[in-house]
């Protein structure tokens, strides 16, 4: 575990970068990790990083199938929003684990 | 930085030349897997492997109750093999993990090929096999891209970071 500031918040990180604790995300905690990634977020970024909180609160397994039927992006959409990681960057701007999933 | 340099992945391509429930799907979450990684990914069905991107047969694979010393019953004794060898015996039990999977969260075929072909991922069929088994384009799954030889298959599989994966 380690130390990092980003957007002048403190947060513990994982050696992969992930939030160790989803309660220290907020909005530009967000955009400074997704900058790092190379994303810029917009509002549709933003439902769909809402959704994820939700169900990692609900401790729900999250899949790209999951988020294709949550009626917010289609799979296709999702990889537009997150190229080339659409499960694992966008957990990561969410504050939340790695994703253990692997569909 | 560490002394060894990574050096990740680019390219996976697959093939796919067996046609049972396992094999199929074997082949579908590697694929799948990979595009999530944002690695190029192009999958190549051959033989009895085209079962899974036919769509007569994509949706009701089979995994064998014969010759298969791991098949266990519910509860994990032992599968009898003369028991796997009564008709509808093998359907049933692929039913049963069909749905199994499916409560994993694991998409059908047909759901699981446009998952792969929404990230970017291609999907081919091997023509030598499509000529064999006398099936045409329109039989196959609208997510199938090409009929091609292996030869063209094997052009696409370039770069020093590629990977060839047979299941």
């Amino acid at each position: 575990m380690a130390e990092k500031t980003i957007a002048g918040v403190q947060v513990n990180v994982s050696e992969d970068g992930y939030l160790e604790d989803m309660s220290q995300w907020n909005e530009d905690v967000a955009k400074g990790i997704a900058e790092e990634i190379g994303i810029e977020l917009t509002d549709k970024h933003f439902e769909v990083l809402n959704y994820l909180r939700e169900k990692t609160e609900a401790e729900e397994s999250l899949t790209i199938r999951g988020v294709g039927k949550s009626g917010i992006v289609s799979v296709k959409d999702l990889y537009k929003l997150f190229p080339k990681g659409p499960l694992k960057f966008s957990s990561k701007i969410a504050g939340i684990p790695k994703p253990t999933s692997c569909i | 930085m560490d002394a060894k340099e990574k050096k990740p992945l680019e390219k996976v391509c697959m093939i796919c030349a067996k046609g049972s429930l396992e094999d199929i799907y074997a082949t579908l979450v590697m694929a799948n897997g990979a595009v999530m990684e944002g690695i190029e990914t192009k999958v190549f069905f051959t033989f009895f492997g085209l079962d899974g991107i036919n769509k007569e047969t994509m949706l009701s694979l089979h995994t064998a109750t014969t010759g298969n010393p791991a098949m266990r019953m519910p509860g994990g004794l032992p599968f009898p093999t003369m028991l796997g060898g009564l008709p509808g015996v093998e359907a049933g039990v692929s039913k049963m993990m069909r749905k199994q999977m499916e409560e994993l969260d694991m998409p059908p075929v047909d759901e699981f090929l446009e998952l792969i072909t929404a990230g970017g991922g291609e999907i081919f069929a091997c023509k030598l096999a499509v000529d064999m088994f006398k099936l045409t384009k329109e039989d196959l799954h609208e997510e199938v891209s090409d009929i091609i030889t292996i030869g063209e298959f094997y052009e696409m599989c370039d770069g020093d970071r590629t990977q060839i994966i047979f299941t």
